[in-house]
């Protein structure tokens, strides 16, 4: 499994990143922890003539607070989600998930921000994105936008990410205290998931008084749009 | 030279090879770098069947680092056929068999062209650059259409009819006319199953090195024959035999899938006398998976007669088995190995197997773990299931009336085999006890009353299996081209120390552990001191090779006259150097000693004065080594009872093993955690047939599960905690009483596992579902679909790759 040739890219800064991609052009690609990207070379799926390597850019990594909510470092690896301290005590739900991803090697490599760009409809962090309401921070040549991730997510591995933007950031309001829950369907372990639910759920009294939930589903071959289900919040009993 | 305390056969050592494999000290074939070599990378065939109207190459030869670019008309005058070496009947069409396509592909995935450049990168760059042109031709796939001849896969040979082998016991004098049987029988069930395309899956994947030196060549290569693929090269490029030498370093895995005479070999054999350098190639997961062979794909009549209390009388099987497009090394001849197991352990009185070989657009079908034998295990217990369905019995207990009773042993078999040894009883009694039959078969009533959505069932594989490949008499009767001897040696080195030659290969199975624990035990020599050389066909000259569960049974047994041999010698030196008659020395723990004195000699001390050689008996040669060669009289029979529980959710299709035991019987057990591993491993694989793995092509013939997203191969995290446990009844065809374990595994775990769904669904009026129980073939089942709604599907994330490994 060998990929084309490409020519490979190290920079220095975001900012450096981006002029980088504005220069290759359209067939240039930012490669971060490379877990999705690196197969899909090998095989041959994807030529890019240009790979952006942001693996050594540290601003991008970590989880600052931020008042209301976690921002999270696009190169933040799943790993670190998984142990980080603000994330176990604001969004449960984040941790959970990573602790479903693919397997420790995946983990350790593979990237907050580079899952959500790829959008694989089997990937795990859609359904928590969007049941969370989580916000794309990103960098572009004119500077930086944000985008909430209903919006972002636009089809089968097609995010509104322009080809000269770079997501740096993704903002996610704070659920302190919040139960969570993560449920994934997979014919075996190492298999692309076909159905996910992810749950976040506020509870007084043994009773769900706010509740966010998201799924997705991935049909290969067959589903061109992953359909969203609508997001509701209200109250309803426990079910015990 | 110290003597070992305890007994080495039946200690649990931890595999010495493992050091090296785990810490990747070890060079498997890719790892080798030679100087000035060269790397070849294979352009496949994206259509099924075409014509090869011109391969234009001029873009590709000037691509950066490209030596050559090579087609079959290139090759078309040397690369000859490649062997096929049982021909089952003497009518059996074979079609030639070319290492790479000259004028026709007949499977996606076929080799059309071969890049030779300096490094691997810029050979699979160039493949891109080749363009050919195809004139496709109609694409044939089915079986059963395959028969109707319309289409032909090879229009010279008339027919896709590629054999019919037939076995008839009342022609062959083993039992009465199974026709008579089913005309006379209270019950007689006819049943159709589907034993679906599967892809061996080994770990590591082919790779091939070839060093032509002066007039001499080295062939490297991830193999599991190296002896046979010697012969072979030599037989088909008319290269001197003795002027290959064929090396298989560490290969991970094979099961059967390296039991092949592959094109890539061959090609790059060719590719490096024509360039005098060094040729490497290693395949990637994706071009394996659409190149080399394939296993299972059959399509299996059964028809079962029986008296209405539950006594079986006659089976007939009539089989049609996919060849694909080509016979590979010993394609035909796998649903043969088959025909002598169906009728398993149960007493019939007339059998009838009927198997007719096609050929399609496929990739070539040959050995997966089993071959053969998993299919037929499959067909009877399935059978026994539904014949307990059908007489409102419990299958234990149909089983057990029907079966060979343990004082019936030796048993000759309505297949004309001779069962040397077994107990059933034991082994069916441990496994209902490990499992809880009864509270199971408690909980599965308390479900059904009440409804639940989660059914319960239970699946029951009293199997056995032939293996020990094999009496070589036996083999010739069957047509097939080699014997099944095996060969070690033993040299007894001067410090005392031991190398163990042997012509088995291993090729993950511990061979190292396990024959240096028999030598350790049988000449009293430490463990340690024993060294075991294998797959070099320059230090092992002669061998058969490791398939079909035979390595212990034959290649063990070989090593232990071996032994002997050294012994014998031994004891005649030690004799003299202790100035007594032969009769009166004794051998214990590595010394020998006159009996009823002080006066010894370790065996250290014999071998150091035969290879001094300053006092030897009149005649006797220098050293101590000694050669043996053992061909069996018979094959061996390891049996079992495997029990599965399933929950099966209804209202999704879901299947999940809750508890699974397997009580094996596999003769003597020389090493208790490697049996185990083979136990754990072969569950797994025939787990994974059940419930799982696939190869699905579409319409086109493309194969559309050519990657491990979406050909599904699980993993200890999809298997359920294995309870196994063993009774021991020893084979009496070798001295060590060994059977064979490779296989039992997979064998006998598919039936388990589809009984057991089968069983948890059948009250709700489903009465078969085709392999393998994907939640959707399950609930299409559920809603009253039949086996045959669901068609096939690749079960994964990738869908279609094409055979270049671009999306399609």
């Amino acid at each position: 499994m060998i990929p084309a040739e490409f020519k490979y890219l190290c920079p220095s800064s975001v900012d450096e990143a981006v002029r980088m991609l504005a220069e290759e052009g359209e067939d240039a690609k930012i490669i971060a922890g490379g877990q999705s990207l690196v197969p899909v070379l090998r095989m041959r799926l994807a030529a890019p003539t240009a790979l952006i390597d942001i693996g050594g850019l540290t601003e991008l990594t970590g989880v600052r607070d931020d008042g209301d909510s976690l921002l999270i470092g696009a190169m933040t690896t799943h790993y670190e989600v998984q142990r980080d301290h603000l994330i176990h005590d604001h969004v449960l739900l984040l941790k959970l998930v990573a602790d479903t991803v693919a397997d420790p090697q995946v983990r350790h490599r593979g990237t907050f921000g580079g899952s959500l760009c790829h959008a694989d409809p089997a990937g795990d962090l859609l359904a928590p994105a969007l049941a969370l309401d989580a916000v794309m921070v990103i960098a572009g040549p004119g500077g930086r936008r944000e985008v909430p991730a209903s919006e972002f997510f636009v089809g089968y591995f097609e995010t509104a990410l322009a080809a000269d933007e770079i997501l740096i950031d993704v903002r996610v309001p704070k659920y302190t205290g919040w139960g969570a829950h993560y449920e994934k369907l997979n014919r075996v372990a190492q298999a692309w998931s076909i159905v996910a639910v992810a749950a976040a759920v506020q509870v007084r009294d043994g009773s769900i008084v706010a509740a966010r939930v998201a799924s997705r589903t991935s049909v290969p071959g067959r589903c061109v749009r992953p359909r969203w289900r609508p997001r509701w919040s209200g109250s309803l009993r426990l079910l015990r | 030279m110290t003597a070992t305390a305890e007994p080495e056969v039946g200690k649990a050592r931890l595999r010495k090879e493992d050091a090296r494999l785990i810490t990747g000290q070890t060079k498997w074939t890719d790892n080798l770098q030679l100087t000035g070599m060269l790397h070849m990378a294979v352009l496949r065939s994206p259509v099924a069947h075409a014509r090869i109207r011109n391969i234009d190459c001029s873009r590709a030869t000037t691509m950066p680092g490209v030596a050559v670019v090579l087609t079959g008309e290139d090759f078309a005058a040397e690369q000859g056929s490649l062997p096929c070496a049982w021909p089952i009947t003497e009518d059996m069409k074979s079609p030639p068999a070319p290492a790479m396509a000259v004028d026709q592909v007949n499977f996606a995935g076929e080799a059309v062209a071969l890049v030779i450049a300096d490094n691997a990168y810029r050979a699979a760059d160039a493949l891109a650059a080749i363009d050919v042109d195809y004139d496709e031709l109609p694409v044939v796939l089915d079986l059963q259409e395959a028969l109707q001849d319309t289409d032909l896969v090879h229009p010279d040979l008339g027919t896709n009819k590629c054999a019919t082998w037939v076995y008839d016991s009342a022609e062959a004098g083993a039992g009465t006319n199974v026709e008579d049987e089913i005309a006379s029988a209270d019950v007689v069930l006819e049943r159709t199953f589907r034993q679906q395309r599967l892809i061996p899956s080994f770990m590591e994947p082919r790779s091939v090195v070839v060093d032509p030196n002066a007039d001499m060549f080295t062939v490297w290569s991830a193999t599991q024959i190296p002896h046979i693929l010697r012969w072979m090269l030599s037989a088909v490029t008319g290269i001197a035999e003795h002027k290959i030498r064929v090396i298989a370093p560490d290969v991970g895995g094979g099961f059967g899938g390296k039991l092949q005479v592959t094109p890539e070999e061959l090609l790059c054999l060719l590719a490096a006398r024509r360039m005098g350098r060094p040729v490497k190639w290693t395949e990637s997961r994706t071009e394996s998976m659409l190149s080399a062979h394939h296993g299972r794909d059959q399509i299996q009549k059964i028809t079962l007669s029986a008296r209405r209390d539950g006594t079986v009388t006659g089976l007939k099987v009539e089989l049609l088995a996919d060849m694909g497009a080509y016979l590979r090394l010993v394609s035909p001849g796998i649903p043969v190995l088959g025909a002598f197991m169906y009728n398993a352990i149960y007493k019939f009185a007339g059998y009838r197997f009927v198997c007719t070989n096609v050929f399609t657009n496929k990739v070539p079908t040959d050995a997966y773990r089993g071959a053969g034998r998993p299919e037929a295990t499959f067909a009877i217990e399935r059978m026994m299931d539904e014949l307990a369905a059908e007489l409102d019995m419990d299958p234990m207990k149909i089983r057990e009336m029907n079966w060979i009773k343990h004082e019936e042993f030796p048993f000759t078999t309505v297949a004309g085999l001779t069962y040397d040894s077994g107990n059933y009883e034991a082994a069916t009694a441990r496994a209902m006890e490990l499992f809880g039959y009864e509270e199971l078969r408690e909980e599965q009533s308390r479900r059904r009353t009440s409804r639940d959505p989660v059914q319960l069932g239970i699946g029951v594989s009293t199997y056995t299996e032939m293996c020990g490949l094999a009496p070589s008499r036996v083999l010739g009767a069957l047509r097939y081209a080699a014997g099944g001897w095996e060969t070690a040696s033993i040299r007894m080195l001067p410090t005392g120390k031991v190398e163990v030659i042997t012509g088995t290969s291993p090729h993950g199975q511990g061979h190292e552990t396990v024959w240096s624990q028999i030598v350790a035990d049988r000449l009293g020599v430490p463990f340690e001191d024993v060294e075991v050389l294998h797959g070099d066909t320059a230090s092992s000259h002669k061998g058969m090779d490791s398939y079909g569960s035979r390595s212990l049974a034959v290649g063990g047994t070989a090593l232990v006259h071996a032994a002997d041999k050294v012994l014998a010698k031994a004891r005649r030196l030690a004799a003299h150097m202790m100035e007594c008659d032969e009769a009166d020395v004794e051998f214990a723990s590595g010394s020998f000693s006159v009996r009823g004195t002080s006066t010894v000699r370790t065996l250290g001390d014999v071998v150091l004065a035969a290879h001094v050689a300053h006092d030897l008996p009149e005649g006797m040669e220098p050293g101590m080594d000694a050669d043996a060669t053992f061909d069996p009289d018979n094959f061996s029979f390891p049996h079992g009872t495997h029990l599965c529980a399933t929950e099966v959710d209804t209202q999704t299709g879901m299947v999940k093993i809750r508890s699974y035991v397997a009580v094996d019987d596999v003769g003597t057990v020389v090493n208790p955690l490697i049996v185990d591993g083979q136990v754990h491993g072969g569950l797994a694989q025939g787990i994974a047939q059940a419930l799982f793995e696939e190869a699905v092509h579409d319409e086109m013939g493309t194969l559309t599960t050519a990657t491990f997203a979406d050909y599904l191969v699980p993993c200890a995290a999809d298997l359920p905690a294995f309870i196994t446990d063993r009774t021991s009844t020893p084979a009496t065809s070798n001295p060590l009483g060994v059977k064979g374990v490779g296989e039992a595994g997979t064998i006998a775990s598919t039936p388990a596992v589809v009984n057991s769904v089968l069983d948890a669904v059948r009250h709700m009026g489903v009465r078969d579902i085709n392999m393998p129980l994907s939640p959707e073939r399950v609930w299409t089942a559920l809603q009253g679909g039949s086996a045959d709604d669901v068609g096939d599907v690749a079960a994964g994330g990738l869908g279609s790759i094409d055979s270049q490994g671009g999306q399609s």
